[in-house]
């Protein structure tokens, strides 16, 4: 692994992705990727009877099915990295808890996936691990009910809005193999854009990934021509918005190749998500299901994968404090 | 980008809420809310019931009505499309309760349903009650020439 320009590091050994699994909700399912993901749910509860418990065995579900894909014994994964976005994690430590795979509970909010793959990628390449399964998962009701109203309070919700996404991606990541490989990533700084409302994520985090961006591409002397794609997760329209515009600003137009996760899971009018999906699952389920299936295809050969999170509680929204944002970026290649 | 210009850009991308459709919406909706309220008052009064006691009753049909379809999964839609319609009478009061109460059922009957039920309710308990003390005090001090409310 080598370091490029301030923050931007190449792998010696890029990273292959084996096997990639993706369980989500029913909203999701009626969205437009349904066809994409591997398993989809009839019901927010599968079977248990509370959202956390369902949040678990979503992650829990995705994990087992990535693993089994990879043809991997799960007793010759050496590391698992997963978070989520309920206190503590506790949907990725309870729903992991039978797996027996040494554990990293891993917070980025909605940039897990990818700060959880940038781990395991230094653990891999720098020879402290040889397979490596990466997750992330949310569930809209256990969200709604942590940072925001009761699920049935009759109440609107402002069009910058977004809508948290049930369910859970997840990856094994392997020394060796025939790819898609990560190649280089460039991990976040903290950007505060000092935006306060709770209801406006994308605008809260644009500024992290254009800061993330723009880094990634200085550092590894590269533009928006070197891919064909750049997905970020999750700004939803408002987001993707502003940092089109911001990335313009600093002489970059990546208005042919860039799309926003949060922006394709669902469809905005039909469903009714205002600004677009959100949460852990939604990067991880869309990137596990719909972009690898892609770079599988070859339809997609050089992908920047943007993750971004908003470092924010219910209790420091309360306080009036402003949302700092992250966004951490792999670079994907077949 | 500095963060004064950022807010403006931010402001200028977000899009509002849709202000005159929801104030019509909430309007209609808060106004039939209440026509069904003196509904139920001359339907009391005409089967014979006390004219305070026909008060007291539509409170409570109406919060039975919200509780009933809060349950039911129907009011969060109707508060959804009426706002503040449906949430300013004593319908939104009672939403506000029972919404809690089956959210947190899970954690339990004292520490889930008991202490979380008036998270929403309680800001409303603490300075409705406040301000009926102090518009109370008001009342008693400068009322000089004993006139009755009721």
């Amino acid at each position: 692994m080598k370091k490029v320009g301030k923050q931007s590091y190449t792998l010696t050994n890029p990273v292959n992705i084996t096997s990639t699994a993706s369980i989500v909700g029913p909203k999701e399912k009626a969205g437009p990727l349904y066809k994409y993901f591997d398993q989809t749910l009839e019901d927010e509860f599968w079977g248990e009877n509370s959202w956390e418990k369902a949040e678990s065995k979503i992650i829990k579900e995705t994990v087992n099915m990535a693993i089994s894909k990879s043809g991997i014994a799960s007793s010759d994964i050496d590391f698992c990295f997963a978070g989520d976005l309920l206190n503590q994690c506790i949907s990725s430590s309870f729903g992991l808890r039978e797996t027996n795979i040494p554990f990293f509970g891993v917070f980025g909010a909605c940039s897990t996936f990818v700060e959880s793959s940038i781990l395991a990628s230094i653990a891999i390449d720098g020879g402290f691990a040889t397979n490596v399964v990466c997750a992330s998962s949310s569930h809209f009701c256990s969200a709604e009910k942590q940072f925001r109203f009761p699920l049935e309070l009759g109440n609107q919700r402002t069009p910058t809005s977004q809508w948290t996404v049930t369910g859970s991606g997840s990856m094994v990541l392997t020394s060796s193999g025939t790819g898609p490989f990560i190649t280089t990533f460039t991990p976040g700084k903290i950007v505060d854009m000092g935006i306060k409302d709770a209801n406006n994520m994308g605008a809260a985090m644009a500024g992290a990934a254009e800061d993330t961006i723009v880094t990634h591409f200085k550092d590894l002397g590269r533009d928006e021509t070197y891919y064909d794609a750049i997905f970020t997760g999750d700004l939803g329209y408002v987001g993707k918005d502003l940092l089109l515009d911001l990335v313009k600003g600093d002489g970059y137009n990546i208005k042919n190749i860039y799309n926003d996760c949060g922006v394709l899971i669902f469809d905005k009018d039909a469903q009714d998500t205002h600004a677009g999906g959100s949460g852990c699952g939604c990067i991880a389920s869309v990137f596990s299901g719909y972009i690898y299936k892609m770079l599988q295809e070859q339809k997609l050969k050089k992908v920047l994968l943007v993750a971004t999170g908003a470092l924010m509680n219910s209790t420091s929204m309360q306080q009036g404090e402003s949302i700092p944002g992250i966004a951490h970026a792999i670079s994907i290649e077949i | 980008m500095n963060k004064e210009d950022y807010q403006k850009v931010v402001e200028d991308k977000s899009p509002n809420s849709p202000i005159i459709k929801n104030c019509f919406n909430a309007f209609w909706v808060g106004g039939l809310i209440c026509a069904i309220g003196q509904i139920l008052f001359e339907f009391f009064k005409y089967r014979g019931l006390e004219e305070k006691l026909c008060y007291t009753s539509v409170s409570m049909s109406l919060i039975f009505l919200s509780a009933f379809l809060t349950a039911l999964n129907v009011f969060n839609r109707i508060g959804k499309f009426a706002g503040a319609g449906s949430l300013i009478p004593i319908t939104g009061f009672a939403n506000s309760i029972v919404s809690p109460a089956m959210e947190y059922k899970s954690e339990g009957y004292v520490m889930g349903v008991g202490s979380k039920m008036f998270t929403v309710a309680g800001p409303v308990l603490v300075y409705g009650i406040s301000a009926s003390i102090i518009v109370g005090l008001i009342y008693m001090l400068f009322n000089t020439q004993s006139i009755t409310l009721i």
